[in-house]
């Protein structure tokens, strides 16, 4: 990315520092870290285990707050949780006691509002979810789940979508339909999309940009672009470039876990 | 995306096929039997039929004494004959458990719902509900009856102690049931701490709040009938000392009756308000 003619982010984050108070001590989950986000993209996190992918995420929601650092969004600081970001979490997250449609209202009865009814249903359709309205959701597979969360992560309509690896529970195939559907949805009304994961095939497949974290503490270890037009078809993920980032992504993870610490002592590829 | 990607799922169709049965959850009493085919009510109408039946003739062939145990018809014609004179008493003892289990009951679910908010006083406060539950609060009843005399008071208070605890420490364990992640969703749309009670938390507490409320109904009807039992001229457990007291056994047999028809109904009364109401976990 080049810094010159870059639009202002639409997030970002600013040498998050976030430590965790354990018994045994502090635990530091994320060390300095800092990462952009520009409007409409989409950008994809991987980092190995327990590297701090997961607690970016919230920091960047809001649900919690940085030992030291800022999340910004638009440049405003975000203190707490915020109308214009959305989340999809790790496993849908539904409230079984619901059927569908009392699931995807509810951030509307949160928030004391009539549901957008027009826009539900345009999501509802969208995801292939016509029908399913009153079924309860351990009635539906793991996908059809999170097409749920995904609906009712999109419903107030954020500017910010952040997803907490969505797709880790599903199996390949079905995780393959639920990438094709988050990029539909994102042809369909971009939006800032931060979306962590563990699999770098997902990761590529969906983002412009893959951002590799270090071990715990997370900071950011180095960034790639993947310059596919959209809509991708899965066939990209059968050319050299998608098999040369691979490589690289998986060198930068593995490689810096065994000791050979190639590329992972970060060149910040922050701008 | 086509739509014949979408996996259609379908409720299962029977219950206890599969679902997972745990004292954590009300699927272990919903998912109990049921029968739900002609030929299986046909059964259990008929294995019924056979085992009364057989009581009957067995007490009939080597001529029980009634004192001892009188035959099945004996304890028919008795509810029949007897029950007027019986329902004030059934009447009466409803309103100790009604008033009781109402007060205790209430008490019990506002001590569940704020205690589990703060886990300190939970730890400070749990030894003596412990021993509230364990102990058979009929034990407490003669002292009652010396404070309060011989009316409805000494009989409810009982019940109310009886039912509050076991209610409390059920609803309790479902409120402390914290999902993190369900929090956190409600919280990312800006929920108070009273929607995220009344949306997240008290919906989760539900299944283990109406085990609570079974329990505890069925304990204030024990204390309500033994609390009857110890003094006092009314109600079905007076009825019971009464009858046996005058070895009128198809009575007292009658009583007894109509002590299980209570005690079931109170089962599956929260039976059917679980399968309404808290049946999505399973």
């Amino acid at each position: 990315m080049d810094a010159a003619d870059a639009p202002a982010p639409k997030l970002r984050v600013d040498s998050a520092t976030k430590a965790y108070m354990t018994a045994t001590g502090d635990l530091l989950a994320l060390d300095r870290c800092s990462l952009d986000v520009f409007p409409n993209e989409i950008v994809s996190v991987v980092g190995p285990s327990g590297c701090g992918k997961t607690t970016l995420l919230w920091s960047m929601s809001g649900l919690h707050g940085l030992t030291s650092g800022d999340v910004l969004l638009d440049n405003q600081p975000i203190t707490g949780p915020h109308p214009d970001i959305g989340i999809v979490f790790q496993e849908a997250n539904l409230l079984p006691w619901r059927d569908l449609d009392a699931n995807i209202n509810f951030p509307f009865e949160i928030k004391g509002e009539a549901p957008d009814q027009p826009w539900v249903n345009h999501l509802v359709e969208r995801v292939g979810l016509e029908g399913f309205g009153s079924r309860f959701p351990r009635e539906l597979s793991g996908g059809m789940q999170q097409r749920v969360a995904i609906v009712r992560a999109l419903s107030l309509k954020p500017s910010v979508l952040l997803m907490d690896e969505p797709f880790g529970a599903l199996d390949s195939f079905t995780r393959d339909e639920m990438n094709h559907l988050v990029e539909d949805v994102w042809l369909d009304r971009p939006t800032t999309i931060v979306f962590i994961t563990h699999s770098i095939d997902e990761a590529i497949f969906l983002s412009d940009r893959v951002v590799v974290l270090t071990p715990r503490p997370g900071r950011v270890a180095e960034t790639y672009s993947v310059p596919f037009e959209r809509p991708r078809s899965f066939e990209i993920m059968a050319t050299k470039e998608v098999f040369d980032l691979t490589v690289a992504i998986k060198r930068d993870i593995v490689g810096g876990r065994v000791g050979a610490r190639g590329g992972a002592e970060p060149a910040l590829a922050e701008r | 995306m086509s739509d014949n990607a979408i996996p259609e799922f379908s409720r299962p169709s029977r219950s206890g096929d599969g679902e997972q049965v745990s004292l954590a959850n009300l699927s272990a009493f919903t998912s109990g039997p049921g029968a739900t085919s002609r030929f299986e009510i046909a059964v259990i109408v008929a294995v019924a039929v056979l085992i009364i039946g057989s009581v009957e003739a067995a007490l009939r062939l080597f001529e029980v004494p009634h004192y001892i145990l009188p035959p099945p018809s004996a304890i028919a014609a008795a509810l029949v004959t007897e029950f007027p004179l019986i329902a004030p008493h059934l009447g009466y003892t409803l309103v100790e458990l009604f008033s009781g289990f109402a007060i205790g009951a209430s008490i019990g679910l506002i001590l569940a719902a704020v205690i589990t908010q703060f886990p300190f006083a939970e730890k400070i406060v749990a030894p003596y509900i412990l021993i509230l539950v364990t102990t058979p609060m009929l034990a407490l009843v003669p002292l009652l009856i010396l404070r309060f005399g011989f009316g409805f008071t000494p009989r409810i208070i009982a019940v109310a102690l009886a039912a509050g605890p076991m209610v409390m420490i059920n609803a309790a364990t479902g409120f402390r049931r914290v999902d993190s992640a369900k929090i956190a969703l409600a919280r990312a749309y800006g929920a108070s701490t009273l929607q995220i009670f009344w949306k997240i938390r008290a919906p989760m507490a539900l299944p283990m709040i109406l085990v609570g409320l079974m329990i505890g109904a069925i304990f204030g009807l024990l204390t309500a009938v033994g609390a009857e039992m110890v003094g006092g001229g009314f109600g079905l457990g007076n009825r019971l000392t009464s009858y046996g007291s005058m070895i009128q056994m198809p009575q007292f047999f009658a009583v007894v009756l109509i002590l299980s028809i209570l005690g079931i109904l109170i089962y599956v009364f929260f039976y059917l308000v679980g399968k309404k109401w808290a049946n999505w976990e399973a």
